[in-house]
Formats: C-alpha cells, structure tokens, sequence
C-alpha cells in the first residue's frame, strides 16, 4: 500500500465520526428543498455544485422568505466568510501543490475535513499529507450527496404538520454548541439575534442576515480588543 | 431556469471563499487578531437565522405567547451546553417540540 492512499485512508478515518450529526442535517435539506419548491434535480445540483450544509440551508431560507437573489447569493457569501479562515489556516501546508490540486482541495474544504486534516497538517511534516484532506473531504462529500438523495425520497412521505421548518434554527443552534459556554460568544450571539429579530421587517431587501452578522462582527472585533487591553 | 443560475452563484461564492486564501494567500497578510475575529463568524451569522425563525411567525410578526419553538430551542439549547453534542441537541429540540404540539 502505497503512502498517498494510507493518508488518503486515514483522512477518511478521522472525519468518520463527524458525520454522524450530517446525516440528519442532510436529510433536512432534502426534506426542505422540495417541501420549498425546488425539484429533485436542483435539489441534488445544489448538494453537488455548492456542497456546504450552511450555505444551502440559507439559500432555502432566504428563497422561501421572498429574497432577491443578490440578497442571496451576498448572505451565502457572509455564511461562509468563516471558509476564509480555514483556507488561510491550512495554505501554509498546501503553498507547494499544483493549482489543480489546490482546486480540487477548495472544494472539498467543508468545517469537518477542515476541522480534523488541519490537526493531522501541524503534526505530520509528510509531503504527502495533502491527501488526508482529500480522504476526509470526499467521505463528507459522499455522505453529503447520500442524506440528500434520501431526504428527496423521504420528503414525500413525511407529513407536514410535523412542522420539520423548525428543524432549520435548531440545526444552527446545535452547531453554536461549543460557543455557548463562552462570555463574548453569548454576547455576540445576542447582539446578533436582536438585530436579525427586530429588523427583520424593517431591514430592506430581507439583507438581515448580512447586516446582523456584520454588525455582531463589529461587536466581536471591539469585544476582543477590550478584553486584550485589561 | 432563473433557480440554477441562484444556485450556480451561490456553489461559485461558496468555492471563491474556499479557494482565495489558499491561492492567493501569504501568511503574512493573516494575522492572528484577524484570525481571532474570523473565529467568531459562526456565532454572529448563524443566530440571525435562528432568531427570527423562533420568535417570528411567517407573516414576519412577533409570536411570543402560545409558541412552542421557544420552549423547545431553551431545551435544546441546555442540552447543548450540557452535552456539547449536536446530535443530541437536534433530537431534544425536535422531540420537546413534537411533544409540545402534540401531547400537550
């Protein structure tokens, strides 16, 4: 066995129990998609041609709620701002590699694969090491395509006043799990929340998600400052 | 026709964000104090989805009395402080809900 496809290997064996909680949050997507409007072969274009949980789950939510779609497209932008990030961290490990392969990498870098090759990058110095961020990246993007696949299935059969719409806050709220222990995280939470709440009808073209987000950003960037300079 | 070209955007800014900084980037343009900042970008986008889902109707008018999304986010969201799990935050806001409207 050769060492690519041992990293390649255990890629897929690190992100493994990260994808528990995709499962239903694909299904969701599925579920919702449809239940929205949009028919099965877009459904699955958008698994396939976004492939971000987030992402999508907001472009479902601001297309039901009557959002333009520069609206759209700028408040998935804002989503995934935090991809910037994960990219600016792990480029230092990828600077040597070819441009295909850091296209390739691109799209496959969801927080999950990111989470676990980025601990797997600082401690291994192999220049192979690449691969297990295609390994962990490809097991997201397989499960990913599958959930939604079985939510466009199921989504005929489950009824509607199990009111699954609520699903899509809860989903959010259960990414936000590690932040809630956390004193500005809450603060920032709040800010943002009450922003979105109180503007939502009176912030034009439904751009409330930008412009909460931004303005909690604000909040975080002062907050930290403050909280250095004691 | 219009609902793929929505798509195709999105799936394109989703992959710019992705690809910029590993293409484009030196390190020296990313310093910590940026990054610090950038690390709190799930907690200030993803509450403005939240919030108004909860606590609005779909007329977009404040729902605070007899609504049962509140009580099961607070469950939810206690079961996520306590477990840190987010699977198990999933299920106990949608089982609280389900019991809410249905058993209640």
């Amino acid at each position: 066995m050769n060492n690519k496809f041992r990293v390649f290997l255990r890629g897929i064996f690190d992100v493994s129990p990260l994808m528990i909680p995709v499962v239903p949050f694909g299904l969701i997507f599925g579920v919702l998609s449809i239940d929205i409007g949009f028919s099965p072969i877009q459904t699955m274009g958008m698994s396939l041609i976004v492939f971000g949980g987030a992402s999508q789950i907001v472009l479902l939510q601001l297309f039901s709620g009557g959002a333009s779609s520069l609206v759209i497209i700028s408040s998935v932008g804002a989503v995934n701002s935090r991809h910037l990030l994960y990219g600016a961290v792990v480029s230092e490990h990828l600077s040597d590699l070819k441009l295909v392969w850091k296209i390739i990498i691109s799209y496959f870098l969801v927080d999950q694969a990111f989470a676990r090759s980025n601990e797997y990058f600082k401690n291994n110095e192999d220049k192979n090491k690449y691969f297990h961020l295609v390994g962990g990246g490809i097991t997201c993007w397989v499960i990913w395509q599958t959930t939604t696949f079985l939510g466009i299935v199921l989504g005929a059969l489950i009824p509607e006043k199990l009111g699954l719409s609520f699903a899509v806050p809860l989903t959010f709220l259960a990414l936000l799990v590690n932040d809630f222990r956390k004193f500005i995280n809450v603060i920032v939470i709040i800010i943002s929340g009450l922003v979105a709440t109180f503007g939502f009808n009176y912030i034009p073209y439904k751009a409330y998600v930008i412009v909460a987000g931004v303005t909690a950003l604000i909040a975080a960037a002062v907050l930290t400052n403050f909280k250095k300079n004691e | 026709m219009n609902n793929w070209i929505l798509i195709i955007s999105c799936g394109l800014i989703t992959f710019l964000t992705r690809f910029s900084m590993i293409a484009l980037l030196k390190k020296e343009m990313f310093n910590d104090r940026i990054r610090e900042v950038l690390s709190f970008v799930p907690s200030a986008i993803f509450p403005a989805i939240i919030f108004p889902a909860i606590f609005l109707d779909s007329s977009g008018d404040f729902q605070l009395e007899n609504n049962p999304k509140i009580m099961a986010a607070v469950i939810a969201m206690l079961i996520g402080i306590i477990s840190k799990n987010i699977i198990a935050t999933i299920i106990a806001g949608l089982a609280s809900y389900w019991f809410l409207i249905f058993v209640i």
